[in-house]
């Protein structure tokens, strides 16, 4: 039975990368507009960007 | 090609290109395709120059009316100042800067797409994201390559201007609360989803099985993650509890931060020292629901900003002059002394001198009467009148914050404060009780116990204050509000927060404004009496009435309907008289009695204002003009009327009382010339006769009178006009459904009240065994997520299904444009 210990070990260690990466998703901003993005998928993107400029990463 | 077949329907009324309306004023026609106005065709060239008319491709007729566009080169300027930049970029180094704007006009893919395609148009804008459901565009450019006002003026040559306010630069921006309550929700989850895995064995008695180091393993895991939820999750909870505490009364949050408290000790006592198992889990779970709880209560509404002050009314920017030259200065810079110019239309932003020789103020939004009011030279103009005419000289004597306007705002009687305990919610007065009968009763047993078995007595103790914690009654109200509010806010009625609906249902007076309110102030009723018109005198008459923006001339101008004006010549406007013009050999005036010097007449003033019509010393007519009311308002007011006190104020004369008296019926009382404090003096009247009074209202001469009832609601045909101070916002359009929202809020109370009812019948039964310290952690566990749940579900269904009876539930989602 002691294979528990290890199982809970995992258990948790798991269940605290999903909250981590929670988080992480929420403080990125990824659940900030829920609607938008599944408009913006359906865009054709015709033109090849030249544009295609990095959008500069966010300083905060 | 889409719009083809589109266009052949509506053969009659070619519709514009861009915005989709009918072009019935003028044509153009640009590559075959038709526009309503050079507003539309201008963005359509912008566009078709860079390649972008996929724009037109993903929705038929995209854009936004540009018709009434104000078109003036310098009125950005202020973007200019260093101050305004400061106060606007959410972040800015030497290479880029960071801007988010709110565009009201963003309602379609297309609009998304075009925004975020921006780069095409302005090279320097490096990236920029809308957020449709706000509203809001996030623009980042480079600050060498173009610079704010560029983009401002870009974005509103396109037709998406962003709405720049005043009170967005007087105050930090950016809540990030909501984004907490989420992180507290999350832990508070994973600590309660964890913990039941822990605790499940024991609910089966299967801990013997496993042996005794895991009990205690179990256990020690359950403390790991209840730290957490009690330190980092309940936060909120505590410190609302601590407030209330210190200004001694009880809220709502008393009672659960107790449960909490007593829960956690209670249960690190029993793992340490007795070695048993606590209740760990239970608490993990109360915390869950009633976070979830709170979350759905907050996203029901939190996108309406309630609390806009008069700054949110001002124009952010005027125009000053310095030696004869025009200089936009943002308004916060306006000194006394200053000589500014306001144009048609415009606010004027503080009060000040005429330099010119008239002007006419339409002091609409101060004091509620629709006719503008001459002013001559010398005069003192105050701060909120909106000039109609041409643009005049004024000299500023008092900075915009000592105004008239923004002393009123300020006024010591209009703020209203805070809640006192006969205003305490029906929760918060139960819950006081509850808490002082649940310790009642957890000592009483405690003593009891005590004489004989002092274990026992410390269990019943504790668990009769776990057991009773009042999670079900606590979650019973936000719920059956937070569902109330969600259903109102269906219907087009927004609330600040889910106190007001129990004061709603407490309500027994209305009182209603009158111009704005119940009257659509687009909808003016016109009448005709006298000679009749031949088709060359209405000719004339439009051609005269197109030359002033007087409300009087438009309504006019709107009953004549579509037909074609004369050339006019000698056109004269006397401000606040009439007009007068000449049309080959005839003169022909248009305006007050006195004016044209003809006998007014015994029935002057039944029925709203007068307009004469002399052609040549003619006495030919007179047009009456009265405000018309908002559909669905004659069978409204008197029905309520029925069960309710309903009054009736309105800054205009009593002209028109005859004229209301007839449609809304004898019981209201009506009260004329009301000044905003007069209006919040009989208010106070109403109160002091003890009266709970919901006042509806729409403009800033209402603001005072808003606060100072019991519950304020702001009547507004567009959402993203000003509103004042008030605990809800109504959509213009839906007011006739007031009696029904009257009505659904005391549904509501009745659910909480049953659902009171449901949890006490728990409660009583949980307190029944917790104080015969028969209360097993299993007994605990089930009832009480048991009892939560069953609440839950019993205030969902009951609101839902009692919405559904009264036909609340079914109608579709407004939209605000």
């Amino acid at each position: 039975m002691e294979v528990i210990f290890v199982l809970i070990g995992i258990s948790l260690v798991m269940a605290g990368g999903f909250l981590w990466l929670f988080f992480k998703a929420m403080k990125g901003g990824q659940f900030d507009d829920q609607h938008t993005p599944a408009i913006r998928i359906l865009f054709d993107q015709k033109t090849k960007s030249k544009a295609n400029k990095k959008p500069p990463k966010k300083k905060k | 090609m889409e719009e083809m077949p589109v266009r052949i329907e509506k053969s009659k009324i070619v519709s514009c290109f861009h915005c989709g309306e009918g072009c019935e004023d003028e044509l153009l026609v640009r590559d075959e395709k038709n526009f309503c106005c050079t507003g539309c065709l201008t963005v359509y060239e912008v566009l078709n120059e860079n390649n972008l008319c996929d724009y037109y491709d993903i929705e038929v007729t995209p854009g936004t009316n540009l018709k009434e566009q104000e078109i003036r080169d310098n009125r950005f300027d202020y973007l200019d100042d260093e101050d305004v930049i400061n106060k606007l970029i959410d972040f800015r180094d030497e290479e880029q800067t960071h801007v988010t704007f709110t565009i009201p006009m963003i309602h379609c893919a297309s609009c998304i797409w075009l925004l975020e395609n921006l780069y095409k148009l302005d090279p320097g804008v490096t990236f920029s994201r809308v957020d449709f459901i706000k509203k809001k565009v996030q623009i980042k450019f480079s600050s060498k390559e173009t610079s704010l006002k560029s983009i401002v003026k870009l974005l509103s040559r396109i037709g998406y201007e962003p709405r720049i306010n005043l009170s967005d630069l007087g105050e930090e921006r950016g809540l990030k609360s909501d984004k907490k309550l989420i992180y507290q929700l999350a832990v508070a989850g994973f600590c309660f989803g964890n913990m039941m895995f822990f605790s499940l064995p024991e609910y089966f008695s299967e801990t013997e099985l496993l042996g005794n180091g895991f009990n205690h393993l179990f256990n020690y895991l359950n403390i790991l993650l209840a730290l957490p939820v009690v330190f980092y999750s309940a936060t909120d909870y505590f410190r609302s509890a601590w407030l209330a505490v210190r200004n001694r009364s009880v809220n709502m949050d008393v009672p659960i931060a107790l449960g909490i408290i007593s829960l956690f000790t209670y249960s690190l006592f029993e793992i340490f020292v007795t070695g048993q198992e606590g209740y760990l889990d239970t608490l993990g779970g109360l915390l869950f629901f009633l976070l979830v709880g709170k979350y759905y209560q907050q996203k029901t509404f939190d996108t309406l900003s309630f609390d806009r002050d008069y700054k949110a009314y001002f124009p952010i920017a005027i125009t000053k002059m310095v030696k004869d030259r025009e200089v936009v200065i943002p308004l916060t810079k306006l000194d006394v002394g200053d000589i500014v110019k306001v144009r048609n239309e415009e606010l004027v932003p503080a009060d000040s001198l005429l330099l010119d020789a008239k002007a006419s103020i339409d002091y609409s939004f101060v004091t509620g009467e629709a006719i503008p009011v001459p002013v001559k030279k010398g005069e003192l103009i105050y701060a909120g009148g909106r000039q109609k005419g041409g643009a005049i000289k004024l000299a500023v004597q008092k900075s915009p914050s000592q105004g008239y306007l923004t002393d009123l705002w300020n006024h010591d009687a209009f703020s209203k404060e805070e809640q006192k305990d006969s205003l305490a919610s029906l929760a918060n007065q139960i819950s006081g009780k509850f808490t002082f009968t649940v310790l009642f009763i957890a000592f009483g047993a405690l003593i009891y116990w005590g004489f004989s078995d002092v274990s026992i007595g410390v269990k019943a103790f504790t668990s009769v204050l776990i057991i009773t914690c009042p999670c079900a009654l606590a979650m019973s109200t936000p719920f059956t509000l937070g569902n109330v509010m969600r259903i109102f806010g269906k219907g087009g009625f927004y609330l600040k927060n889910t106190q007001v609906i129990e004061k709603l249902a407490g309500i027994d007076s209305l009182v209603f404004d009158k111009t704005g309110t119940l009257t659509a102030p687009s909808k003016a009723k016109v009448s005709y009496q006298g000679e009749n018109l031949s088709e060359v005198s209405k000719r004339m008459i439009k051609a005269l009435v197109n030359y002033s923006v007087h409300p009087l001339s438009n309504s006019i101008n709107q009953w004549l309907g579509n037909i074609d004006p004369v050339l006019l010549h000698e056109v004269e406007e006397i401000p606040g008289k009439g007009l007068q013009a000449k049309y080959k050999s005839k003169t022909i005036s248009l305006g007050s009695a006195l004016f044209l010097g003809v006998g007014p007449t015994d029935n002057a003033g039944n029925m709203g204002n007068e307009v004469h019509l002399v052609i040549d010393g003619m006495y030919w007519g007179v047009f009456r003009i009265a405000s018309s009311i908002r559909e669905g308002i004659e069978k409204m007011v008197p029905d309520l009327a029925n069960s309710y006190e309903v009054h009736l104020l309105s800054g205009d004369h009593n002209h028109e009382e005859q004229y209301l008296k007839k449609a809304l019926g004898e019981n209201v009382s009506m009260h004329f010339q009301q000044s905003p404090k007069s209006k919040l003096a009989h208010i106070r009247n109403m109160q002091e006769d003890r009266k709970r009074v919901l006042m509806v209202g729409d403009g800033l001469n209402d603001a005072g009178a808003l606060k100072a009832s019991e519950v304020g609601i702001a009547v507004t045909d567009n959402i993203s006009h000003f509103s004042p101070a008030s605990d809800g916002i109504l959509d213009g359009g839906k007011l006739n459904h007031l009696p029904d929202y009257l009505d659904f809020a005391k549904t509501g109370r009745k659910i909480i009240k049953a659902s009171f009812g449901l949890s006490f019948t728990y409660n009583a039964v949980g307190i029944f065994f917790a104080v015969q310290g028969l209360v097993s952690p299993v007994l605990c566990a089930i009832l009480m997520p048991a009892s939560s749940i069953s609440v839950v579900l019993f205030t969902t269904i009951a609101t839902n299904f009692q919405a559904y009876r009264k036909g609340l539930n079914d109608k579709e989602m407004i939209l605000w444009k």
